[in-house]
């Protein structure tokens, strides 16, 4: 077993048990912006993306990385928008037309 | 320098991000969040442009343009009605770039540099598994949302059994890999992970749909925090086991507002086997004019409206709006009961009422309005049946026995705004029709609501 795994094994469930926490404790009523939140938040593989797009790992890992880029970055750009605009919407007041 | 820069930059993003997240506990502070979290993928994105690796940015901004360009519409114009696609198809994207990566890295150790750590490899196995299931089990639901493919579960005689003796190829296959990194093996695993997605959520049903959705965002996750394993990169951990929890999370939290276990939805076949169950006796329905139900909802003082995905399909959730502002200058109390399986994702109905200007503390859960429907004078039912399925409580040879339902058919009157008698999607006999209380109001539910409106302004 390597160090590598123990390391990235303690930071896996201390975040599992983060999320835990917070995730229950998201009302039924968000429950859609919360999943395309998380969405748009693992979007985060954009940056192991980037680093094989721009390396120097021949061509089909730039081909492989830039296909991937472009996909993650949907995730990050749509997913944060989308989620801002849900929540705009949600108010405990009407407003007036 | 550049190394603890990075570190740095992707520290105070995980920060950002679980402190945005906690946002969304409060409806007033949810916008905050998403906003912090945006701001946290900003910090790690540029953070990463410094990386010592990259060499040559032209790929990087193509990319990353392509990206932005399409992400724009998908952001801001998509429909609300649209959003179980576009969450599909998120989760489709997500599993696709992650698997991707997982390819390149394999072809950068293991073919090109001519070593791969076990670890590693064992992780990449992981990686491209769960990328590739998550990217066309996603497609197949979205599929199935888009109506492309058809809505009923599609099986055929030992389905689950193949099904899982590829699940088990595929693990076997995986562990393999950690001793011999073969490429022929490796790729084996890739096209296995695309046909499982596909076997996956094919014999699943359009009504299960809100639990496929969570797994899917699961997977995407599980699939991010192995490639966070495989590169030793921090935030692809957190981000990835945050979103693999949440996922999980909500796939349970559906299954049990349902009363089925996971391995039931997911090797069921949920709304085929059941014949429309029929006991012989020809019941009858009461109707009830657009004219009838106006009158007898200006007389109510407590009316209670549960929404359905038949809401969704007819979208009609403004001219409910509509309705409630015409009931409430009466003074009539109007409340929302939402089921947690009501639509095709979690929370479908509180963002369709959400989008159509309904405060949200009008939007009630099930288990805090039950108690008081007997108390209700009308219930409106609008493009709801299963949810509302008195079976559920009584019926032991009903499918849906045992799952929780909103109590409609407690409340005085029931009015049921339906298109015709047709079975419901699980094509099961809802007794909730025949009572004694029920009054049906056939047509499409838009229309319906648009002439019940004008009723009202009457």
């Amino acid at each position: 077993m390597s160090d590598q795994l123990i390391f990235g094994l303690y930071i896996f469930m201390l975040s599992v048990f983060v999320g835990y926490q917070i995730i229950t404790k998201v009302p039924a009523l968000l429950h859609t912006p919360l999943m395309s939140a998380t969405n748009a938040i693992s979007g985060i593989s954009l940056v192991a993306s980037l680093v094989i797009a721009g390396g120097k790992y021949g061509k089909l890992s730039t081909i492989l990385g830039v296909i991937a880029v472009a996909a993650a970055t949907i995730n990050v750009v749509g997913g944060f928008l989308i989620t801002d605009r849900m929540l705009k919407m949600f108010r405990r007041k009407p407003v007036k037309k | 320098m550049r190394f603890q820069l990075i570190h740095l930059a992707y520290f105070a993003s995980s920060l950002l991000f679980i402190v945005g997240l906690r946002g969304l506990t409060r409806p007033e502070a949810a916008r905050r969040g998403i906003i912090l979290a945006g701001v946290g993928m900003l910090v790690a994105i540029i953070g990463t442009l410094v990386h010592q690796d990259i060499i040559s940015y032209q790929w990087i901004i193509g990319g990353l343009i392509i990206g932005t360009v399409v992400g724009i519409p998908m952001g801001l114009w998509i429909p609300m009605t649209k959003m179980p696609e576009r969450i599909a198809l998120s989760h489709a994207f997500g599993g696709l770039a992650v698997a991707l990566v997982g390819v390149a890295e394999y072809v950068r150790h293991a073919i090109m540099q001519g070593h791969i750590t076990q670890f590693t490899m064992g992780a990449l196995g992981f990686e491209v598994f769960f990328g590739t299931v998550t990217f066309t089990g996603s497609l197949m639901a979205f599929g199935k949302l888009q109506g492309v493919l058809s809505g009923r579960p599609q099986t055929f005689k030992g389905q689950n059994a193949l099904t899982l003796a590829m699940l088990a190829t595929c693990l076997a296959l995986i562990v393999y890999l950690i001793f011999n990194p073969l490429p022929g093996f490796f790729y084996t695993v890739v096209g296995l992970g695309f046909l499982l997605g596909v076997l996956l959520v094919v014999p699943i049903g359009g009504a299960d749909m809100p639990v496929v959705i969570c797994l899917m965002n699961s997977y995407a996750g599980l699939a991010a925090a192995a490639s966070g394993f495989a590169l030793d990169n921090n935030i692809l951990i957190i981000c990835g086991a945050l979103d693999g929890g949440s996922g999980f999370l909500l796939a349970v939290i559906m299954s049990k507002a349902m009363n089925r276990s996971f391995r039931n939805v997911m090797f069921g076949a949920f709304g085929q086997l059941e014949a429309a169950v029929s006991d012989g006796v020809q019941k009858s329905v009461k109707a009830f004019t657009v004219e009838d139900a106006a009158e007898f909802l200006k007389n109510a003082s407590s009316v209670v409206v549960v929404p359905g995905y038949g809401m969704a399909v007819s979208q009609a959730q403004h001219a409910v709006h509509e309705m409630q502002e015409l009931l409430e200058e009466k003074g009539i109390e109007v409340r929302y009961a939402i089921h947690p399986v009501a639509g095709r994702m979690p929370g479908h109905m509180n963002v369709l009422l959400a989008e159509a200007n309904v405060p949200y503390d009008h939007l009630i859960e099930m288990d805090a309005i039950n108690p008081s429907m007997p108390t209700v004078d009308v219930c409106l039912v609008i493009g709801a049946n299963d949810v509302v399925n008195p079976a559920a409580r009584t019926d032991k040879s009903s499918a849906i026995y045992g799952m929780p339902i909103i109590d409609a058919d407690k409340s005085k009157m029931v009015f049921v705004l339906k298109r015709s008698m047709a079975a419901g999607f699980a094509g099961i006999d809802n007794p909730l029709f025949y009572l004694e209380n029920t009054r049906m109001v056939f047509g499409d539910a838009k229309n319906t609501l648009h002439s019940l409106n004008a009723e009202l302004k009457k």
